[in-house]
């Protein structure tokens, strides 16, 4: 990966290589280079499978994380592109006419993080969640207890256990 | 190409940002509804169909109703507690769910599962995708109106449901390859009645292929429809026997091998016309290589050594902050987790990529256009998608 690495970085001002295997790799990208980058990796460096597009919300920092995973097939290696952006700025350039499936990811991603794309076809229908009013349920400061506590109540006679409690319980019933 | 297909490129006329123009008080066109409950529905999802006459002009992928919010639980969850969920995600073969999982855990945490655990694990895998192909053959003949091969599909796969049963002590979930190696050894006396069942499916695959495979209806139906064309293969993200039924012989198992598959002799099966046709006899060659791939893993297969690494205190383990991504062949393409943690007792991320998802979704709404109403659950069947994978 280290070659590949050294040759995109003298295009592109990315971020230090995590080597996660030998045929694995990760690195961050400044989000206006993000779409130069996936096209360098898709037309001339044979990364042509788009794996996976997805998010993680690190709450903590206020950002939003992408992760574009891209896989070259007859190398058998991969390369996950990570861009952040600030959580209150939850908006990034769409690629669906680099990859058309990626429009799927796409709104998933603004239906389940907020994160808008803007241009990319049927951002705004509802793609699993129907009527829903609530902050988007992926991000981190959604907390499902709270929301399900609020909307449902529980079928009587039924009992809730904590599950650490629970498995100290069975696994150290003495309390040792 | 289907070259009997019509051409529509200028029908019906489309607007300035790409979507047709479809105006339902014209009389022209009706939205049909196929599915979430339809016997031509590939599980709980269902495609809005807008047709004209007895044609698709356009189809719509709905999903959402089994949608459990499986990777915002785990975030709850401490790592092992998502090990007993995340075979939930997929019912047919949710295996695979157990590997990915298990395998991005250990790669975070520096454990490596002992070398008898990974070839109980690939048998594991072989005899979840017979299953998952035997389900598929089910399907696909079904929607054509061959109701008999569901019958006997079922019958070969509840025989390897028997010695799932033995092995796990489950029939459907297995909760078997867990964080670290796996639960159990093989039972006394399983190579026998394995050898057995596996003969009685190859007995079941020669009829499935007299009557299925060489029906005049099957071929009349399938031959030259839904084809996928090769330059789709990467657009759209296409996977395992749909794109080695269109001749691109993807497959992880000989391009990024894991587990033992470095060890074992086999070439991705592959198939050259890319219809419907093509992709249900990849699948079913596919299945026969399974069989010939379990006889390898048993013959092989160390019979003693540890099943399980050592593992820390499974109610204080905490994961060192990082990423990975881990795939496996499952029957339908590429399964693959990527797994982010932070350092905590937690997962930060769990994202599933099921091969379903660029499937059912993405490629399934480009195929489906002009194609006849009948034809819509053939093509739907021979995508082999599995909803639960999409919505998670």
């Amino acid at each position: 990966m280290r070659d590949l690495h050294t040759r995109l970085q003298h295009l592109f001002p990315l971020g230090e290589l995590t080597e996660q295997r030998p045929n694995l790799g990760f690195v961050t990208v400044p989000a206006a280079y993000l779409r130069p980058t996936l096209l360098h990796l898709r037309d001339l460096e044979g990364y042509t499978h788009l794996v996976l597009l997805t998010a993680v919300d690190w709450l903590e920092e206020d950002l939003f994380q992408l992760t574009y995973l891209l896989s070259n097939r007859a190398a058998g290696r991969d390369i996950g592109l990570r861009v952040k952006f600030p959580r209150q700025a939850a908006s990034m350039e769409s690629i669906h006419d680099l990859w058309p499936t990626a429009a799927t990811y796409q709104r998933e991603l603004r239906e389940m993080f907020g994160i808008d794309f803007p241009g990319s076809p049927r951002l705004h229908e509802e793609f699993i969640l129907e009527g829903w009013n609530d902050i988007p349920p992926y991000r981190r400061d959604f907390d499902t207890l709270k929301y399900a506590r609020a909307n449902f109540s529980d079928r009587p006679g039924r009992e809730t256990r904590d599950p650490e409690q629970h498995m100290k319980q069975q696994l150290y019933p003495d309390g040792a | 190409m289907n070259l009997l297909a019509p051409d529509r490129s200028q029908y019906p006329a489309k607007k300035a940002d790409g979507t047709l123009d479809i105006d339902l008080a014209s009389g022209k066109y009706l939205k049909l509804w196929q599915g979430p409950n339809h016997p031509g529905i590939t599980g709980n999802m269902s495609v809005e169909l807008t047709v004209c006459g007895d044609e698709v002009v356009e189809g719509k992928t709905h999903v959402g109703y089994l949608h459990r919010g499986f990777e915002k639980l785990m975030e709850r969850r401490s790592f092992i507690q998502c090990f007993p969920i995340v075979c939930r995600i997929c019912v047919p073969e949710p295996d695979f769910n157990e590997y990915c999982y298990a395998a991005a855990v250990e790669e975070l945490a520096g454990i490596q599962s002992p070398e008898r655990a990974n070839w109980i694990r690939a048998l594991i895998l072989e005899m979840g995708r017979i299953n998952s192909y035997l389900m598929f053959l089910g399907g696909q003949a079904g929607a054509l109106g061959l109701g008999v091969i569901g019958q006997w599909t079922t019958y070969a796969r509840d025989l390897m449901l028997d010695r799932f049963e033995e092995m796990t002590g489950a029939r459907i979930y297995h909760m078997f390859i867990m964080p670290g190696g796996v639960r159990d050894s093989l039972p006394e006396g399983f190579d026998a009645r394995m050898a057995e069942t596996l003969r009685e499916i190859e007995s079941t695959m020669r009829d499935v292929q007299d009557v299925m495979f060489r029906n005049a209806v099957f071929k009349k139906r399938t031959v030259g429809q839904g084809v996928i064309d090769p330059a789709w293969i990467d657009q759209y993200g296409v996977t395992g026997p749909n794109a080695r039924a269109a001749g691109v012989a993807k497959d992880v198992r000989r391009d990024q091998p894991y587990l033992v598959y470095n060890e074992l002799e086999f070439e991705p099966v592959i198939g050259h016309d890319s219809d419907i046709y093509t992709r249900s006899d990849v699948r079913r060659r596919d299945l026969l290589m399974s069989v010939d791939l379990i006889r390898q893993i048993l013959a092989k297969m160390p019979r003693s050594g540890p099943l399980i690494a050592e593992m820390p205190s499974m109610l204080h383990w905490k994961i060192p902050r990082g990423e990975t991504y881990v795939r496996g062949e499952c029957s339908r393409g590429e399964y693959g987790y990527y797994l982010v943690t932070d350092g905590s007792g937690f997962p930060r991320r769990v994202n599933v990529r099921g091969p379903s998802y660029t499937h059912a979704m993405a490629l399934l709404e480009r195929m489906i256009v002009n194609i006849n109403i009948s034809d819509v659950a053939a093509l739907m069947v021979s995508l082999h998608t599995y909803p639960p994978e999409i919505e998670r």
